[in-house]
């Protein structure tokens, strides 16, 4: 392995520097009845799951096959992607914000083609690799952070979580039967890159736990007072003690106070909480974005701790199906799962979808607690 | 050969769903079989020993990358996450394995030859492991060593044309979602706004001033296929002022069942046959929709532009034409104080190229925001903490009934001296002239 230099002079590093010219513009990537149907598209219909028909006020029309896709995937398979684009769509293709790819043509013949296309590719271990569907009133791909694969605070894997879920409800992926949309999320911990705060069903990773502390690095490893100030509940105090003979300069934490949102780990190496029996999933539901019919909402935490059990979660997926499936029974047409819950009532909710109802439930973090509480005698016996 | 034994990791690779493991695998053999004679920068089986230590989670339950690194390009704060593991004698592969976020393009699309660039840029440079995207929108290629990220940047720059993104205490690449390049409901451009915030602001995105992270989403329409309103400090959502324009003819067809309803969103269930009045009238949150006599009639005065309506019969219901942009601000997750949905601030606000207006109300909060804010409080934080009443101030806005859901519950009011006819000083000796101790 002989180190190549791309042209980059490491004595001279601002020679022939390029810096702060951002992304390609997007208009070099648009197919072109897209670019040429910008702004004046007129209506759009879902022939079938996974393929959607855009038709512009100029009469032209796209045909959009769309496919889900771990989100972790290899050059190998970008490349695989790339020579379906080439080879049907002129070169061209797009994601979705949810993971999704979706190639573009003109006719429906082609359309058809692409879906059989797709659905005829699998993977070696026998999975799909580009199975069509996410449309419409089902569920579609799971938005998720890094897990075990990538991250340093997670509680939980995440592609792993997300490919035993989508296994779980993959019928839902290929299919438009559910009252509304479901979007599914997955955060591996509290920090949620993966926004998992309004989704429909979210998984979150959680920790247990306090930090550990390792008192022998942590005054050269991290800042005290960063220490202190990281921690939402004021856990943190500075302090000293002696680590082999020598007094160091170090920090403790009031253990009952400690909600395991793991910031300060973030500010400070040397304060890690992950542990195997202490880590696990929350599930929450009941969040939308969309402002369609009731106005965006947060998830909900409707279990509070689902031990892990890697490598396929099945107590996990257990519970999501049984959501599911109650959502799927008793909600309207057109109702998200949140608004379904908040008509039938919460203690229903948990009474149709089988769940147990336990203190860990109601919320005790500052104010907006208190706007959870129930004050009203209006409640279902 | 596998490098490493996965049992655990080996049962992902069934079922119908994707498996990312499956992928994994072929890409450790296609590096080991290195059919192209690549001179691979980086440990040419990363891959395996990305497996290898997943693996090792899988049976430990708990992580083994170690907490982050400063790693970076020159003269750039953000765009490149330090990563080792914490086992680097089992798995040299992955020892040093930084993440390199790349701006993408506005709306997601590509053209094969450049995703077959970065294809070679990364199988060369890189674990040939990706992310197509990243939460926050970018491209993400995971897993370099420190000595490749000057030649990836040189790379990415010279050949491509394409820039870093953003991570750290600065603003992230802004996102948007495709907006009127496929979707009627597309109020705005939202890739061409999000284009340009993004240009305009490039050194705010690769050098961290802030306090915390700053993200911009740009949604066309309330529908919010990007999430901006719960993911951004600073969301941008399409809408419309006037009416909304309705197709009496295709009202008919739907109402005749020769048009699906919702586009056929349901069409993998039998709801019974599609009931105007039932589906559509009395679905409106505001109640505005009249349907007598085969005839829908909007009172678009009382519409809170919710898109059930037009989501439902697209073919008979479109935007209205007084297009622009609702601004609303301080989304975060919960980290530290619970989770916040983004405020309204500007009810509407026409968006037209160089948008000068909505820069303004950008850069009034970031001077306010960088000088008041706390280490890691995001911009919804500090809202909270020194009132939206201060936030109407620095952007110079007038308070509006749209501001709040209703009006305050307690009358505690933080009334200014200069609002108080006569001010604050009084003397307690005129006081006691009147009144007895
Ligand atoms: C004759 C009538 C009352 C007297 C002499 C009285 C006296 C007091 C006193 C001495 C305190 C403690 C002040 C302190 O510790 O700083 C107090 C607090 C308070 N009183 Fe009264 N009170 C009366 C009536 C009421 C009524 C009718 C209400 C409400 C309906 C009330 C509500 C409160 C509240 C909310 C506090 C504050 C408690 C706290 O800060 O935690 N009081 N009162
Ligand atoms: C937000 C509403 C109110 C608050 C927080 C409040 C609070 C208090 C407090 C803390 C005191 C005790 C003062 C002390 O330490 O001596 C007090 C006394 C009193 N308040 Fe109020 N009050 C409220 C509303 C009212 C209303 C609505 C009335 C009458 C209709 C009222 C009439 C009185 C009277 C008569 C006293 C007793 C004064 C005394 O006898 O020394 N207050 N209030
Ligand atoms: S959600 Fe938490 S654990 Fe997961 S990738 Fe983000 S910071 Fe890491
Ligand atoms: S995990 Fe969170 S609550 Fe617990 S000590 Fe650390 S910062 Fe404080
Ligand atoms: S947010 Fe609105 S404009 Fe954008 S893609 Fe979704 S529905 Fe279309
Ligand atoms: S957009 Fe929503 S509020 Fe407006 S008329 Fe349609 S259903 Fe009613």
């Amino acid at each position: 392995m002989a180190f190549i230099s791309s042209g980059y002079n490491p004595e001279k590093p601002m020679e022939n520097r390029i810096t702060d010219i951002g992304p390609r513009h997007f208009e070099e990537f648009l197919p072109p009845v897209i670019k040429k149907n910008k702004g004046t598209w007129a209506y759009h219909e879902i022939l079938e799951p996974g393929v959607l028909l855009h038709v512009a006020d100029s009469g032209d029309k796209v045909y959009t096959v769309r496919c889900g896709g771990a989100r972790l995937m290899t050059i190998t398979h970008i490349r695989e992607i790339c020579d379906i684009a080439d080879k049907y769509c002129g070169g061209h293709l797009r994601f979705t914000t949810r993971n999704n790819i979706e190639f573009m043509v003109t006719t429906e013949d082609e359309a058809k083609a692409l879906k059989k296309e797709l659905n005829g590719r699998k993977f070696a271990g026998g999975s799909y690799k580009f199975p069509v569907g996410g449309t419409g009133a089902g569920v579609t791909n799971i938005v998720h952070t890094q897990g075990w694969v990538h991250c340093h605070t997670p509680a939980t894997d995440a592609s792993g979580t997300v490919k035993a879920t989508m296994d779980a409800v993959f019928e839902e992926f290929v299919n438009m039967r559910l009252p509304a949309p479901v979007r599914i999320a997955m955060a591996c911990c509290l920090n949620m890159c993966g926004a998992v705060h309004c989704s429909d069903i979210a998984i979150l990773g959680i920790h247990r736990k306090p930090p550990m502390i390792d008192h022998e690095h942590l005054d050269n490893m991290c800042e005290v007072p960063l220490a202190v100030a990281a921690c939402p509940t004021g856990a943190i105090r500075p302090t000293k003690t002696e680590w082999q003979g020598k007094q160091v300069n170090t920090v403790a934490v009031k253990e009952e106070r400690c909600m395991f949102c793991g910031n300060c780990y973030t500010m400070c190496p040397s304060m890690p909480l992950s542990d195997k029996e202490g880590d696990g999933i929350a599930i929450m539901v009941g969040g939308k974005i969309s402002n369609r019919i009731t106005r965006p909402a947060f998830s909900k935490v409707v279990v509070p701790f689902i031990p892990n059990e890697p490598p396929r979660w099945p107590t996990m997926t257990k519970v999501i199906k049984q959501i599911l499936d109650a959502y799927s029974k008793g909600a309207r047409k057109y109702e998200r799962l949140g608004d379904w819950a908040n008509r039938i009532g919460w203690e229903r909710f948990f009474e149709v979808c089988g769940l147990e109802f336990s203190h860990h439930l109601i919320d005790d973090f500052r104010d907006p607690a208190y706007y959870t509480w129930r004050q009203t005698t209006q409640f279902k016996f | 050969m596998a490098k490493h034994k996965t049992p655990l990791l080996d049962q992902l690779e069934s079922g119908p769903w994707p498996s990312f493991v499956s992928d994994i695998k072929q890409e450790c053999e296609n590096r080991a079989k290195n059919a192209k004679g690549v001179d691979y920068q980086v440990p040419a089986d990363c891959p395996d020993d990305l497996l290898g230590v997943l693996e090792m989670s899988y049976v430990d339950g708990e992580t083994h990358w170690k907490h982050g690194g400063i790693v970076g390009v020159f003269g750039y704060g953000g765009g490149v996450i330090g990563r080792y593991c914490d086992q680097p004698q089992m798995f040299p592969g992955v020892a040093h394995f930084h993440t390199v976020r790349v701006n993408q393009p506005s709306g997601l699309y590509y053209k094969t030859d450049f995703l077959r660039q970065l294809c070679d840029l990364w199988e060369l440079r890189g674990s040939g492991l990706t992310n197509m995207h990243g939460s926050t929108g970018d491209i993400v290629l995971l897993g370099t060593t420190t000595p490749q990220l000057e030649e990836i940047f040189f790379e990415l720059t010279h050949n491509m044309n394409n820039d870093l993104g953003g991570s750290g205490s600065n603003l992230r690449t802004p996102s948007c979602c495709l907006g009127q390049s496929r979707c009627e409901f597309a109020c705005i451009d939202t890739q061409q706004l999000c284009f340009d915030l993004t240009q305009t602001y490039q050194d705010e995105l690769h050098r961290p001033a802030f306090p915390y992270k700053f993200k911009f989403k740009v949604d066309g329409c309330p529908n919010g296929c990007v999430a901006s309103i719960a993911r951004s400090d600073f969301s941008i959502i399409g809408t419309w002022r006037d009416e909304i324009r309705i197709d009496q003819k295709a009202v008919a067809a739907y109402a005749g069942g020769e048009i699906k309803p919702n586009a056929g969103a349901h069409a993998g269930r039998d709801w019974g046959k599609f009931d105007i009045q039932k589906e559509v009238a009395e679905r409106c949150p505001s109640g505005c929709i009249r349907y007598e006599g085969g005839k829908l009639e909007i009172n678009n005065k009382e519409c809170v532009r919710c898109m059930h309506c037009i989501n439902t019969m697209p073919r008979a219901l479109r935007i209205g034409n007084d297009r622009g942009a609702s601004i609303l601000c301080g989304a975060k997750a919960p980290i530290l104080d619970g989770p916040q949905m983004a405020s309204l601030l500007v009810p509407f606000i026409k968006v037209e190229e160089p948008y000068s207006e909505i820069k303004e109300v950008i850069e009034n909060i970031w001077d306010w925001w960088m000088e008041e804010g706390k280490n890691r409080e995001r911009l919804g934080e500090t809202m909270k903490r020194l009132s939206f009443q201060k936030l109407l101030e620095v952007t110079n806005l007038k308070a509006d009934a749209r501001h709040v859901r209703e009006p305050r519950h307690n009358p505690y009011i933080f009334w200014k001296e200069e609002e108080v006819t006569g001010g604050w000083k009084r003397e307690i000796a005129d006081y006691r002239k009147k009144h007895q101790k």
